[in-house]
């Protein structure tokens, strides 16, 4: 009789049950699209910290910037200086090459030995660590010393007149300056299971290996040496210093880059940059997911002046329109599913309570007949339910397709982090020579990730676990009503 | 049998207490056929919802057979409501959204049934009331007349030993009324059961073997025998 009466009803009073079922479906493809958002953001959320940190780790401890005090210098920016006589000169200009590795602006190094003290904590599965670095190259044509003095000199004397050419790039006493740079970490080539390189794999060339601990060899970003047309076998000058190209790699998600530009040995790295016992970045991996806590309180304890992150932490850094879109779904996007959701169950309990209101005569009759309160608060919770089944897979059925629509759109999040670069030169000189320090400054490295949202049986089964729960509040609701209807009463009201 | 007591029944509302019932002693025999009469407000409704178990009284006690009706818990009333008391309404109450056939079967869902057997009983209620040709038919689709047809074999598909029917005949015209009169009174006559009309019809009234006059809550009988006669075999 149940399953009968059931059927009729629904059956027959469409009205309410597709309005219930309506509101119970978007509110249920609502959260699972609000889910299935979240979880591609943080996917690509992970997948931009994986290129930038690697896979594996968990924790990064790192020195933030400090800063100088009154009087104090602050931190040193490459200068370029040049002797009179330094540079190749012909036709009256003189060519001038430098390269400098420093750490970059807004990166602070830190002793070496803080990788011996995180390796020692326990619950530490691994370590290693990193030295970023920024290469900057100054490359730059300036008329002769012997043209640009004979011009002033002579001043007031046209030139042409039969005095010497003015020199300098443009012929006539000017000069060109450029200054290009590029990424570089400074890896640990014993090979620690953890670190940048863990998220990137090999185009071309080899990996470290090592017995390269010292030596002057560099792995490329495959994108970087595309636009810099190098391949593997050329060399690279970094900081003054020729290094061969042994490999290029390229990330292993095709959602986003590597972390730096180039690859080279630690123990290089802190060699040529003049950063002797120096790192800038510990990259820690916790025996397990539930000691990452511990491990971080450990290491903050250790190192009481380093920053130290746990991925979480760190997921905050990326900014950009990935970041917006975090934070789009993790406020409004949550919010407008608990209102959605609130509604549709107060939809819900609301037509159902109304509708055993309507129904008085019905029930009343029914325990006229013999009808035990139960059985007749079982019936309307059952159509509760049921309404809420239909909502639920309807739902589900929108979800999925709204998840489709987006994945096929998959629109473009820019996902930026933090790294350092130059924006341009700063120019100095006098006489004899030229100093030019470079404007490095803090800018975000962006990348580009098509967003995907994962579909999950966690999600479906919140879906209609969320729906099935409606549907009980609102035969709760129903069910408390119809209970409380007094036969004799309720069939007073229509006799 | 039913065997009243002192029965009392008052209501509080907004102007006061008002009393349904006063002080009501009434013996009705097993196979009796009653009819109640009375002006609007009398507590006609009233003594038929403590007669059926709807309503408890407010002093005093009602007594179905070894039953105390008025000291019973709800799932108790339930059964015996289930079990042993049909109802008639005035307005049918049948379910809108049933054919004729499950709301017959409605009585039979507190007994337990297989689905095969309310089917039967429903079947054959409604051949016994005339309507085996409308068995998929929904209220909707029947006239005054086939709904209180189906109002009655929904009551009588238990096999009740008492059915309490409330005006049965008053959404009806005289023809249809005096068919269902005719109904009612066939099967009280072949079942025996305890028949008790409540009615402002004296057409109907005078069918019955013992008029009560119900008026201020307080009942009186009426002297006149009604021309019903069951074979005093089947008594």
């Amino acid at each position: 009789m149940f399953g009968t009466y059931l059927y009729r009803e629904l059956s027959n009073r469409r009205k309410q049950t597709t309005i219930i079922a309506a509101g119970m479906a978007l509110a249920i493809a609502l959260v699972m699209i609000v889910s299935g958002v979240a979880a591609g953001v943080r996917d690509a959320q992970a997948s931009v910290l994986a290129s930038i940190y690697g896979v594996g780790t968990d924790i990064t401890v790192t020195q933030e910037p400090v800063q100088p005090a009154e009087g104090e210098q602050g931190q040193q920016q490459p200068r370029f200086q040049f002797g009179a006589n330094d540079g190749a000169t012909a036709d009256g200009t003189t060519e001038l090459s430098q390269s400098r590795l420093t750490s970059g602006a807004g990166s602070t190094t830190f002793d070496a030995d803080a990788l011996t003290t995180a390796v020692g904590l326990d619950n530490v599965a691994a370590a290693t660590a990193t030295l970023t670095l920024n290469n900057v190259s100054f490359t730059g044509e300036i008329p002769t010393r012997d043209a640009a003095s004979a011009q002033g000199t002579e001043a007031g004397v046209e030139p042409g007149s039969g005095q010497a050419a003015p020199g300098g790039p443009d012929g006539a006493g000017g000069s060109s300056f450029s200054v290009e740079t590029f990424t570089v970490t400074g890896i640990d080539v014993v090979g620690e299971s953890i670190g940048p390189l863990t998220s990137v794999e090999l185009v071309d060339g080899r990996a470290f290996e090592t017995s390269d601990a010292d030596s002057t060899v560099v792995i490329l970003d495959a994108g970087y040496a595309a636009t810099s047309s190098l391949s593997v076998g050329d060399t690279l000058e970094v900081g003054g210093e020729e290094f061969e190209i042994i490999g290029t790699v390229t990330s292993t998600s095709s959602e986003a880059t590597t972390a730096s530009n180039t690859y080279i040995p630690l123990n290089t790295a802190q060699r040529v940059s003049g950063l002797d016992g120096q790192i800038s970045t510990v990259y820690v991996q916790a025996g397990s997911s539930t000691e990452i806590a511990s491990v971080q309180a450990s290491l903050q304890n250790a190192l009481p002046d380093a920053s130290v992150k746990t991925q979480e932490d760190l997921a905050s850094s990326v900014s950009g329109s990935l970041s917006t879109a975090s934070d789009l779904v993790g406020k409004l996007g949550t919010w407008l599913s608990v209102v959605v959701l609130a509604a549709a169950f107060l939809i819900s309990v609301l037509l159902t309570t109304s509708g055993v209101a309507r129904r008085t005569r019905e029930f009343g009759t029914l325990k006229a007949i013999g009808w035990s309160n139960g059985a007749v608060v079982r019936q309307v919770a059952g159509e509760s339910l049921v309404q809420g089944a239909i909502g639920g897979v309807g739902g589900v059925v929108v979800g999925l397709l709204g998840t489709l629509a987006i994945n096929l759109a998959a629109p473009v999040l820019s996902a930026s982090a933090t790294a350092t670069a130059v924006s341009g030169p700063g120019a100095g000189g006098g006489p004899g020579g030229g100093r030019f320090g470079d404007a490095t400054t803090a800018v975000a490295a962006t990348t580009d990730i098509a967003l995907q949202i994962p579909v999950t049986l966690g999600i479906i089964g919140i879906a209609v676990a969320l729906a099935v729960l409606g549907g009980l509040i609102a035969g709760a609701f129903g069910g408390w009503r119809a209970a409380k209807l007094r036969p004799a009463e309720a069939l007073r009201s229509v006799n | 049998m039913y065997e009243l007591t002192n029965l009392t029944k008052t209501y509080e509302t907004k102007r006061g207490t008002v009393s349904a019932l006063n002080n009501v002693s009434l013996s009705i025999p097993t196979g009796q056929m009653v009819a109640i009469q009375g002006p609007t407000g009398g507590g006609k409704s009233t003594l038929l919802q403590m007669l059926g178990a709807l309503e408890r009284p407010t002093s005093g006690t009602v007594a179905l057979s070894e039953n105390l009706l008025s000291g019973m818990p709800d799932a108790r009333l339930a059964d015996i409501r289930a079990r042993t008391i049909g109802f008639v309404f005035q307005g049918f109450n049948l379910i809108p959204t049933l054919t004729a056939q499950e709301n017959v079967e409605t009585a039979l869902a507190p007994l337990g049934l297989s689905r095969t057997e309310r089917r039967r009983r429903a079947t054959e209620a409604l051949d016994t009331v005339g309507l085996s040709e409308r068995l998929a038919h929904h209220p909707a689709e029947l006239s005054g007349g086939q709904q209180q047809r189906v109002a009655i074999a929904r009551a009588l598909v238990k096999e009740p030993s008492v059915l309490l029917a409330d005006e049965p005949t008053g959404n009806l015209d005289e023809q249809t009324r005096d068919e269902i009169m005719d109904l009612l009174e066939g099967l009280w006559r072949d079942q025996g059961l305890t028949l008790i009309i409540v009615t402002h019809d004296s057409a109907v009234a005078k069918r019955a073997e013992r008029r009560l006059h119900l008026k201020h809550g307080a009942v009186s009988e009426k002297k006149e025998h009604g021309t019903a006669r069951r074979n005093t075999a089947q008594r």
